[in-house]
Order: structure tokens, then C-alpha cells, then sequence
């Protein structure tokens, strides 16, 4: 399976009580790929991207990372329910960045990303050390190993949260509206090292509804809707030119939303009609 | 004066409200405290010379120390850890788990704690002598305890009150865990540690947040209820020798007030001992000074660092 994509998800189905959130999902993602996920609230994006690392269990379909079915083992044609500590190995391979960030505020900055390593891959705790502070200088944040998240802005935050993930050294990195939790003013330098790490060709799958940077950074957009999967592909394609109905009329919610922050940030006395 | 400081208000120089229920409220209280030094000074059953002499022979101080202060470390150490798995229990997944959990506190929250000394320590010595370690049903035995020597002793006797103290601890404990945010759980499970991991390193810590104050409450409440030690014969603890000497001398009041004295001592210890743990488990949830551990991972970091 040499040509097999990175995350393999086939007919994923995932209800919550009578709610069926995830109707049937699709989706090839190949390594070095970044795709955006957009679409209303509740369209199902969110949970798809949890199903991905097993935080929710699909009720139907497969998902396999990198070869790997995710959750499962098939045996003499069963399907046999991973014990809890072989899911965790499953997830090593993954990261993942929450839209509240999910720092461990009882550590510092520096304990926050050598406690994976350590305590899940058991390396070395000086190796481990010397990588974070690596990886702190490329978030920007070398200046802060000692501070206590709850010492930092959102935004320095969830710079943290990203390298607590990375240095797990992970093959697939899941971002979960990873800015909407920030104030205006410090979604770019979140957005920024997101752009660094696709660069470095790292397989980056986002839910955001953050426009700009879908249509920059992603290598493919994917409009979910009601569950499925609406539209898919180039990012200029789908966001400047959508072929669905209901594609054209979240893209034409978001510009007037959009527009509405502008007015809002050039006239901050707000005597402009909004 | 000027027209000017008339139109423009200076200083306040108002009269305060007054208090007339306060001033006859502390006349009162004057009076009462009065009574009592009056009592303390012209009653000589107080004896304040033979209290404090009670207050330091051997025997009460070797009480305090083996029976009360010791008791109730190794009650707290029973009840705090057992407290947690039980809580741990009743959250499992597992129906046989919390079934467990929830039959083991409503029998230990119904069984008062002097009943129960009783019950392990005379009851338990009545029904066995030893207690064997082995394979059921058969003569094989690992391991014999002669429970006889042991019933009357403060292991018994902590061990009894520990295991009543964690049915209360369980609740603390489980009220503790759930405070922690879910997120916690998720973003350890998403870096791969398993739920023993994650709740080890991650949950547990930051549920002793909560779970410190009500628990030194509950210690406090435990020394206090190592007075019961001679429901289960043990007379090595502090009630019970400090009352001791005044009986043998006629002198009820001095002997009581021995141990209410040294009582006093203790939890005030305690209750400073407390808000120290406050503080440690309290970390990273408001501004504080670097710990001894933070200075010298950077004196390490400055030392190593060319990043």
C-alpha cells in the first residue's frame, strides 16, 4: 500500500443520541497535504476531525492513519475493540491543537511539552528539554519555558499548544478552530506559525473559518454541510467560485461577517451602522 | 471664605454613623470574660499549675504522639488513598466497579465510628485469633497474623477509622476530579497517554485544588476522633492518659483540660499546615513567586542554554 493516502476515511457514520452528525464521510488526505475544512456550526467538522484520533468512536465506516485502522483490529473477519492503551499508541502519531487551547495549567510552559515525551515515549528528559527549546523558538515563545499558561495570552497559549504537539514528532497534525477562541488582534500570530509548518511540509488537517488562510496555505478546501461532504477541492475553486447552493451561501455569510469586523476595527466608536 | 470654596466642596468632615448595639454587645462580652478570669483565678479546681504538669508527663505526650498524632496520619493515609480509588471506582465504566464503590460507602457512612472501633478491634479478636494468608479452603498458608497482639493497637485502630474516613474522602475526591475541565482529559489522551497516565498526571493534580481545603477539614475532624480509640481498648492516646491522671488525682478538670489544650495546639498546627498545601496546589492559577525547583531549572537552562 504504497500509494495509500496518510488518513483513509471511508463511509464514516457518528450519531449522538438520535443526532446523526457525520452522514457517510469520504476523505483521502496525502501526506504533505493541508486541507481546511469549513462550513457552518454543527455541520459535523468538528466531530469528524475528533473521530480522526478516536476522542469520539464512529459508530460506522473505517478510518485507517497511515495504515493503520484507527480504534480497531480486524481478526478472522471481526472488528475487535482496541484496548484503551493501544488507542493511545494510536494517537502518538497525531496531533492535536484544541480551540481552548487545553494547556495543563498546573505545569509550566516547559513541562507542558516535555510531559508527553517523557512520560508517553519515555525518552530522555535533557533530550526532550533541548527539542522544546527548539521548538519555543520557533513558536516565538523562547523567552517564556518557566511561565504558567495561565501567565500567557490566548495567542502565546495556543503557540504552546502547537508545540506541545509537535514534539511528539507527529506524522499528522489536527488543528481544531484554532483561533476561535483568540481575540482579533492575535489570530495572526497563531495563523503565522501554522503557514511555517505547512511549509515545512508537515499533513495539516484544519476546521477554521478563517478565509485567508484557507485560501493561501490549504492545498484543498472541503465544504461540509448537514453532515456530508458538499463540495471539494482547489481553494481559490471552491472559496471564489463555488459550485453548491449552500457552499455560495455560508461563503457570502462569512465575506459579510468579515466586512462587519473591518467596519467595526476602522470605526471603533462604533457610530457606523453594523 | 471665599465664594469660590463655597461653590467648589472641600474636605469631608462628616459624622460617622454610630453603633449603640455594638458598644452594649462588647460591654456584655466584657462582663462574661470577666466572669470567666474570675472563675479561672479564684476557682482553684481550675489548677492551671497541675494541667500544664499533666500536660507534660510521659505518658500524654507518648499518647500524643503514638496514638493521636500517628492515628490519625495513618487514618488520613488509609482514608485519602482508598478515597481516591473509590472515586476513581465510581466513575469507571465498569458496573461492577461502581456498584462496589457505592455498597462500600453506604455501609461505612451508616456505621458510627465508635461502633465501628469496636467492631474491628474487639468484634474481628473474638471471631479469629490469626488471621492466615493463604489458599482458601486449604491448609496452604503463606502467612500468619496473630491478630490477637495486634487488636488493641493503634494499626487496628487507624486502619478502622481509615477505612471509614475514605467513604467520605471518595466523595471529595470524585466532587475534585469532576471540577477539572474535560479538555484536560482530551488534550492528554490526544498526546497519548493512557487513562492511567492521564489521570495520574494530568486530572489528579489539578483536582487536589479542590480536593485540599474539605481534606484538611476532614484531618482536623480525625484527630479529634482518636478520643474513640477506647472503644477498641487502645489506651495509648491522648484523651485517654491526660484524663487518666486526673482521675487518679481527684482533679476531673485539669485532666480534661490537658487534653483540650494539647487538642488546640494540634489543629492550630494543622490549620497552618493547611493553608501551606493550599498554596503549593494552587500553582499556576494566579501570579506567584518561582518555586526553588523553577529557579533551578533556569540557573540549569542559563547555564546549558545557547539555543
Amino acid at each position: 500500500m504504497a500509494d495509500m493516502p496518510l488518513v483513509h476515511a471511508v463511509n464514516v457514520t457518528k450519531s449522538f443520541g438520535a443526532n446523526q452528525v457525520l452522514k457517510g464521510i469520504d476523505m483521502d488526505v496525502r501526506k504533505g497535504e493541508v486541507v481546511c475544512f469549513l462550513g457552518p456550526s454543527g455541520s459535523g467538522k468538528t466531530t469528524f476531525l475528533r473521530c480522526i484520533n478516536q476522542l469520539e468512536t464512529i459508530d460506522g465506516g473505517r478510518i485507517w492513519v497511515d495504515g493503520d485502522l484507527m480504534g480497531y483490529a480486524e481478526k478472522g473477519g471481526h472488528l475487535h475493540r482496541l484496548h484503551d492503551k493501544d488507542i493511545a499508541r494510536q494517537r502518538r502519531e497525531i496531533g492535536m491543537v484544541f480551540q481552548r487551547f487545553n494547556l495543563f495549567p498546573h505545569k509550566t510552559v516547559l513541562d507542558n511539552i516535555i510531559e508527553a515525551p517523557v512520560q508517553v515515549k519515555g525518552e530522555k528528559k535533557a533530550e526532550v528539554t533541548a527539542r522544546a527549546y527548539e521548538l519555543l523558538e520557533r513558536v516565538g515563545l523562547a523567552d517564556k519555558p518557566l511561565a504558567y499558561p495561565g501567565q500567557l495570552s490566548g495567542g502565546q497559549q495556543q503557540r504552546v499548544a502547537i508545540a506541545r504537539a509537535l514534539a511528539m514528532r507527529p506524522k499528522l497534525m489536527l488543528f481544531d478552530e484554532p483561533t476561535s477562541a483568540l481575540d482579533p488582534e492575535l489570530v495572526g500570530e497563531v495563523l503565522t506559525v501554522m503557514r511555517e509548518l505547512a511549509k515545512e511540509g508537515m499533513t495539516m488537517i484544519v476546521v477554521t473559518h478563517e478565509m485567508s488562510f484557507a485560501r493561501d496555505v490549504a492545498d484543498r478546501v472541503v465544504f461540509m454541510d448537514g453532515g456530508v461532504v458538499v463540495e471539494q477541492g482547489d481553494p481559490k475553486q471552491v472559496i471564489n467560485n463555488p459550485q453548491h447552493e449552500r457552499t455560495k451561501t455560508f461563503l457570502r455569510r462569512m465575506q459579510s461577517e468579515h466586512e462587519q469586523v473591518i467596519a467595526a476595527v476602522a470605526d471603533p466608536l462604533g457610530s457606523g451602522q453594523i | 471664605m471665599t465664594s469660590e470654596t463655597v461653590d467648589r466642596p472641600g474636605a469631608i468632615n462628616a459624622r460617622p454613623v454610630r453603633h449603640p448595639g455594638r458598644w452594649v454587645t462588647m460591654a456584655l462580652l466584657g462582663v462574661l470574660a470577666a466572669m470567666l478570669v474570675n472563675s479561672f483565678l479564684t476557682n482553684e479546681k481550675w489548677d492551671w499549675a497541675y494541667t500544664f504538669q499533666i500536660m507534660q508527663q510521659t505518658p500524654v505526650i507518648e499518647g500524643l504522639w503514638k496514638g493521636t498524632i500517628l492515628g490519625t496520619v495513618l487514618a488520613m493515609l488509609v482514608g485519602v488513598s482508598l478515597g481516591i480509588v473509590l472515586a476513581i471506582m465510581r466513575m469507571s465504566e465498569n458496573v461492577v466497579l461502581r456498584g462496589v464503590a457505592f455498597v462500600y460507602t453506604w455501609f461505612f457512612r451508616s456505621i458510627p465510628r465508635y461502633v465501628l472501633l469496636g467492631l474491628f478491634a474487639v468484634g474481628l479478636g473474638y471471631l479469629y485469633n490469626t488471621f492466615d494468608i493463604g489458599i482458601p479452603f486449604t491448609d496452604i498458608t503463606f502467612f500468619t497474623l496473630d491478630y490477637q497482639a495486634y487488636s488493641s493497637t493503634v494499626w487496628v485502630g487507624a486502619f478502622a477509622l481509615g477505612l471509614s474516613e475514605a467513604a467520605y474522602m471518595a466523595e471529595i475526591a470524585r466532587a475534585g476530579i469532576l471540577s477539572v475541565d474535560r479538555g484536560q482529559a482530551e488534550a492528554a489522551q490526544a498526546l497519548g497517554m493512557s487513562p492511567g497516565q492521564t489521570m495520574r498526571r494530568i486530572v489528579l493534580p489539578q483536582a487536589m485544588r479542590v480536593i485540599v481545603p474539605p481534606t484538611g477539614n476532614e484531618t482536623i475532624a480525625m484527630v479529634k476522633d482518636t478520643s474513640l480509640f477506647i472503644a477498641a481498648q487502645i489506651t495509648l492516646e491522648l484523651y485517654y492518659q491526660a484524663t487518666l491522671f486526673g482521675s487518679r488525682a481527684f482533679k476531673v478538670m485539669p485532666g480534661l483540660m490537658a487534653a483540650t489544650l494539647w487538642y488546640l495546639i494540634v489543629c492550630t498546627v494543622l490549620m497552618v499546615f493547611q493553608s501551606k498545601l493550599e498554596k503549593h496546589f494552587g500553582r499556576g492559577f494566579g501570579a506567584h513567586a518561582p518555586t526553588k525547583r523553577e529557579r533551578r531549572v533556569t540557573a540549569l537552562l542559563n547555564r546549558t542554554g545557547d539555543h
